[in-house]
């Protein structure tokens, strides 16, 4: 009887190599963020001895004139991101309740394609569309002077943060027990209040996780946002600004970089403006990652 | 008790009927923007169009060095994306154990994915193109893009690899098979389906991206093609951008027509991707 040979020497040290390999690159992510976060900071930090600290924090951004005050930029940002969830959220809840809970079947079949569509659509495309169309409409409706303004920004932004808040939504919901959905009905509810009173206040902490990632994709989206919110960087502090223009850091960033000279103050500014989006969406993200890490935790509920 | 204004059965006929109402809300607005591009672009689609350079100050000729631009970088992108997203998904999905590193390595996908598309286009700029001195250049705009859809690429795989059955790997073992032999003969052939469509999602991302290659390569007008993996390119969305933002009196036919031609490379890569998800997870066996 002959014994199988044990697996000879290169092929041991195949397995090994491979398996290094397979390690350094599952590392590789770790390595991307602290690579991207040190290249922000060695041409952004910079900015923080070259501008004095209250001309940064200074309401006015004429790098022309050295004047890089970040406050309107930052503001509006915050701005339409808000108004962007504010229209998304209440759009994208329902319609993951409707998916999820009542639509019939054929329903389902034509909304989940079209919605992975909108996901598909390039944001330039989409801003283009603002705004030869919807800029346009948001200037009639509103007999505004320009049809480019936060609101019509908003809107666009919405839309695009609806498919990620849709999809996160219905996996939330996906996740409650269907005995939580038989014991509502089964007090008398109807399906219209188990799903109100029951269903959606057990996936809370899911659609909570919607809503920061559809904040996360809002504020820092580019193309889309500077082609229709007219760029006009000013202090949008009365309500009334809703409707005017408005320019935000991702903005200033793509229409800016194109024109500075490279190592100069602006230039500086502008990877100031990139640390800034860059701490605000991995404290979004992090508060995302621990839900669904919390989540994981009680898998036991399902 | 506050007797309710209607009965709870018309309350939920009402309330279906705006849930309904939403959803049609979110969807007639797509449906809208498809068809308007399609009504209004397609006109300006002709031969001449796809296959020859701009003329007359973008007005007039084709957008053929922007296609070859956009279809060059999606090349790069998937060489430097690909093996790096697989690579991590299988070491996600196969070798990690549950532990602070793993979470730390899930935590930096999820911040990857996040982070925004111009901020990635500033890590470009000041990694490729001036600290390693690539410039701007398809290969500098490619690896931008390809950070950018390594994420992509790394969840959807390891959902694919983690949707085989845990019995493949334990009969693998059983037969005295390696890890790698396991994960090389059993895991990634069964799971090729979820890993293609991940593959081209992340690409139909890198694609349709402007922010990304504004500073790492994006040429505002370069009629010819270009010449090396250094030279500068014309890209698609790039070119979108700049017929409707930064050229005056800019015929709305040929912008369309462009976001047409995008709008369609984009969708069709979409609907290859669904038809391999969904063919092959009819003729699954398991």
């Amino acid at each position: 009887m002959e014994f199988a040979k044990a697996p000879g020497l290169t092929k041991r040290w195949g397995e090994f190599a491979i398996e290094t390999i397979i390690r350094v690159l599952g590392l590789s992510s770790i390595g991307f963020v602290v690579m991207i976060f040190l290249f922000l900071l060695r041409e952004g930090l910079p900015t923080f001895w070259e501008i004095p600290l209250n001309n940064l924090l200074g309401t006015r951004w004429y790098p022309t004139f050295d004047y890089f005050g970040a406050v309107p930029l930052v503001l509006g940002s915050v701005l339409v991101t808000l108004l962007a969830i504010v229209i998304a959220l209440p759009l994208g809840l329902a319609t993951a309740v409707f998916v999820r809970e009542i639509a019939p079947p054929w329903a389902r079949e034509i909304l989940k394609p079209v919605i992975e569509v909108l996901a598909g659509i390039p944001s330039v495309v989409l801003g283009f569309f603002g705004m030869t169309l919807v800029a346009p409409l948001v200037r009639e409706v509103l007999g505004a002077p320009t049809g480019l303004t936060a609101f019509t920004g908003a809107l666009l932004l919405a839309y695009m943060a609806l498919p990620t808040m849709i999809s996160v939504a219905e996996d939330a919901l996906d996740t409650v027990p269907k005995s939580y959905r038989d014991a509502g009905l089964s007090m008398g509810a109807t399906q219209w209040q188990t799903i109100w009173r029951v269903v959606v206040p057990a996936a809370r902490s899911g659609v909570v996780t919607a809503v920061m990632l559809g904040m996360g994709r809002a504020i820092g989206e580019t193309m889309a946002v500077m082609m229709v919110t007219g760029n006009a960087a000013r202090l949008p502090l009365s309500l009334d600004s809703l409707f005017r223009p408005v320019r935000t850091m991702t903005a200033t960033i793509a229409a800016e970089m194109g024109e500075v000279a490279q190592g100069s103050t602006h230039y500086h500014a502008l990877f100031g403006l990139g640390i800034i989006l860059f701490a605000l969406t991995f404290v979004i993200n992090l508060a995302a990652a621990a839900t669904i890490f919390k989540k994981r935790r009680r898998g036991g509920l399902r | 008790m506050r007797r309710p204004l209607v009965n709870r059965h018309t309350q939920q006929r009402i309330g279906f009927a705006l849930l309904a109402l939403a959803a049609l809300i979110v969807v007639i607005p797509i449906i809208l923007v498809v068809l308007v591009i399609i009504a209004r672009g397609i006109g300006a689609i002709n031969w001449e169009f796809l296959t020859q350079a701009p003329r007359e100050g973008m007005k007039a000729g084709g957008i053929f060095p922007a296609i070859v631009g956009t279809l060059l970088l999606m090349a790069g992108t998937a060489l430097a994306a690909i093996p790096v997203g697989i690579g991590g998904a299988i070491y996600l999905s196969e070798y990690a154990r549950d532990s602070w590193l793993t979470r730390a390595i899930r935590l930096a996908i999820i911040n990857l994915a996040g982070i925004p598309s111009v901020v990635y286009g500033l890590f470009g700029l000041g990694m490729f193109v001036l600290f390693l001195r690539l410039g701007t250049s398809i290969i500098a705009g490619s690896l931008t893009l390809a950070i950018m859809t390594i994420p992509i690429i790394i969840s959807s795989t390891e959902e694919a690899l983690r949707a085989v059955p845990t019995e493949f790997r334990t009969v693998n073992a059983s037969l005295g098979g390696t890890r790698w032999q396991g994960i090389r003969n059993i895991v990634l052939p069964q799971s090729l389906p979820g890993i293609i469509t991940g593959v081209i999602l992340g690409l139909l991302r890198a694609a349709g991206e402007t922010a990304p290659i504004l500073f790492t390569v994006a040429a505002f007008f370069l009629p010819r093609l270009p010449s090396s993996l250094f030279d500068q390119t014309m890209a698609l969305p790039y070119h979108l951008y700049v017929i409707s933002t930064q050229v005056p009196g800019m015929p709305e036919k040929v912008q369309y027509g462009t976001a047409l031609v995008l709008l369609a490379l984009v969708l069709s890569l979409n609907i290859v991707a669904t038809i391999v998800r969904s063919y092959f997870r009819r003729r699954r066996q398991w």
